[in-house]
């Protein structure tokens, strides 16, 4: 090894705290926090099944939480929440999927979003629509 | 190389991702607004007679089962990243303990609705 | 040579093996005019104020790649970046982040360069093709499933953006794993076996978070994170498959 090699001293800069560093960094990992609510929902309804197993009395009293207002204000947020899901999921669903041709171009990625936003849209209000139809 | 095993919980994330981008302000609204509040829905909705019901039909045992899991899934490999990301390097024992816990509610989940009966 | 009256502080994260003990930011009062991008603020600073300043560069041009830089914390080329848009105002410029500091501006890309060489960056047909066979013909749309990714000039900047290489050097990365696709998707290429098997790790496509910051600071649009997530659908698919597929017919 000659002696220029041996001045070499590579410095390497700790990667602790990146996401700080940038705004589109803060902005990624609060989508990605949004996940805890979904999951958080996913076991309210885990424990309302819980609950039905349970019995008439028990399954009331988790309809009667839901009527709490703590409840209602925690799933107003969820409501938020998923709503900014279904943005978010449909502005990144593009990336994985391979380039789509319509009438011979290429479908642009915003293109794309779009239909996907459409589509919960419609689903979801088919499925609030399907409920209202539900009740005799 | 050695090939990764992400396309399990992918596959998952995936299809919770989508259910939950389609239907998951809906079914917020039904349960946490909608049948409480009785706005635009009647709370007979969620009776109980109503729910053991639709949870006692092969249908309602999948659609209960679809959204606890597939949701549950979803967040499971979303909140491991965020741990990663976040530089908490608990290695494979978080990734263990994080499925593990989504593979518990998992089967909770089947144990309960199965249990109820047909 | 009159620069003229603006005149815009430069902060270069300075690095001097044979001196320093760890980086550390030198100011520079660097007059300029108004086409003035980052780089000839360097080679200003070089040419009259700091000779012993050292970075990369060459094109001037957003082409050769040579110049990926820090620029105010965001990933940039010097040469396509102007210090008209900084000025009033201080201007940090640092080396590529994700990368260890040869010196100054000049980062250590071997890692990069050892990675391009692993997922065989050269197209490998099916068959060996003779001059008599005459050329490949393609058409507008099989042009157009590789050619965005084919634009890539290897500056490396999205290595800087992508937080999942910094914080594990052992992922392939953005940049490199764009131009597997590259070649994956080239209707001549018959090659996407062999460069799977790279692509199915978690060195691979499955290293990608879907953070999608190499694709907003990407100087060609190349969209690398599109690149790498259009092939965990396949990758997937595969994993599930490869029991019921013949046996070294991997895809």
């Amino acid at each position: 090894m000659s002696a220029q090699t041996d001045k070499r001293h590579p410095y390497l800069r700790p990667i602790r705290g990146w996401w700080k560093r940038d705004r589109y960094y803060i902005r990624y990992l609060a989508m990605e926090a949004t996940s805890i609510l979904i999951a958080l929902y996913a076991l309210i309804l885990l424990f309302g099944l819980l609950r039905l197993g349970q019995g008439e009395a028990a399954f009331n009293g988790w309809l009667e939480t839901l009527r709490s207002p703590p409840s209602v204000a925690l799933h107003s947020l969820l409501l938020l929440v998923f709503a900014y899901h279904s943005y978010s999921w449909f502005k990144v669903m593009p990336k994985t999927l391979p380039a789509i041709y319509w009438r011979g171009a290429k479908l642009p990625q915003p293109v794309i979003t779009r239909i996907g936003v459409s589509a919960a849209v419609i689903v979801n209000l088919l499925v609030i629509i399907l409920f209202t139809g539900l009740q005799s | 190389m050695k090939r990764s095993n992400e396309p399990v919980f992918w596959v998952l994330f995936g299809a919770g991702g989508m259910l939950s981008a389609l239907t998951g302000v809906a079914l917020v609204f039904v349960t946490g607004i909608g049948v409480p509040l009785a706005l635009l829905l009647s709370p007979e909705l969620m009776s109980y007679p109503n729910m053991l019901a639709f949870a006692q039909h092969w249908f309602g045992k999948l659609v209960i089962f679809a959204v606890i899991a597939l949701f549950l899934w979803h967040a499971t490999l979303r909140i491991l990243l965020l741990l990663h990301d976040f530089g908490i390097r608990a290695g494979p024992a978080s990734a263990l303990i994080g499925n593990g816990l989504a593979l518990l509610c998992t089967l909770a989940a089947a144990y309960l609705l199965l249990a109820l009966g047909f | 040579m009159t620069n003229g009256n603006k005149i815009i502080e430069m902060e270069v994260l300075r690095y001097r093996p044979e001196l320093d003990q760890e980086p550390f930011y030198q100011s520079y009062e660097v007059p300029f005019l108004d086409d003035w991008s980052v780089l000839q603020g360097l080679q200003y600073i070089k040419d009259d104020l700091d000779g012993t300043l050292s970075f990369r560069w060459s094109c001037r041009m957003a082409i050769c790649g040579s110049c990926g830089m820090m620029i105010n914390g965001v990933p940039g080329l010097g040469c396509q970046n102007f210090l008209r848009n900084y000025h009033p105002g201080k201007l940090r410029v640092a080396a590529l982040e994700h990368f260890p500091i040869e010196r100054d501006l000049v980062v250590v890309v071997d890692d990069f360069m050892n990675k391009l060489a692993q997922i065989k960056p050269y197209l490998i047909p099916k068959q060996v093709r003779g001059l008599d066979q005459g050329e490949y013909l393609q058409t507008p749309q099989q042009l157009e499933q590789y050619r965005q990714f084919s634009t890539c000039i290897n500056c490396m900047l999205c290595y800087a953006a992508c937080p999942q290489y910094g914080m594990n050097a052992d992922f392939t990365g953005p940049g490199i794993l764009a131009l597997m696709h590259r070649y994956n998707a080239d209707s001549r290429d018959d090659g996407r076996a062999q460069r799977m098997e790279l692509g199915h790790a978690d060195a691979g496509v499955w290293g990608c978070t879907a953070v999608g910051y190499c694709s907003e600071v990407c100087p060609k649009d190349v969209d690398p994170a599109h690149a790498i997530n259009q092939n965990k659908m396949g990758s997937a698919i595969d994993y599930f498959l490869r029991f019921v597929k013949p046996r070294g017919a991997s895809q």
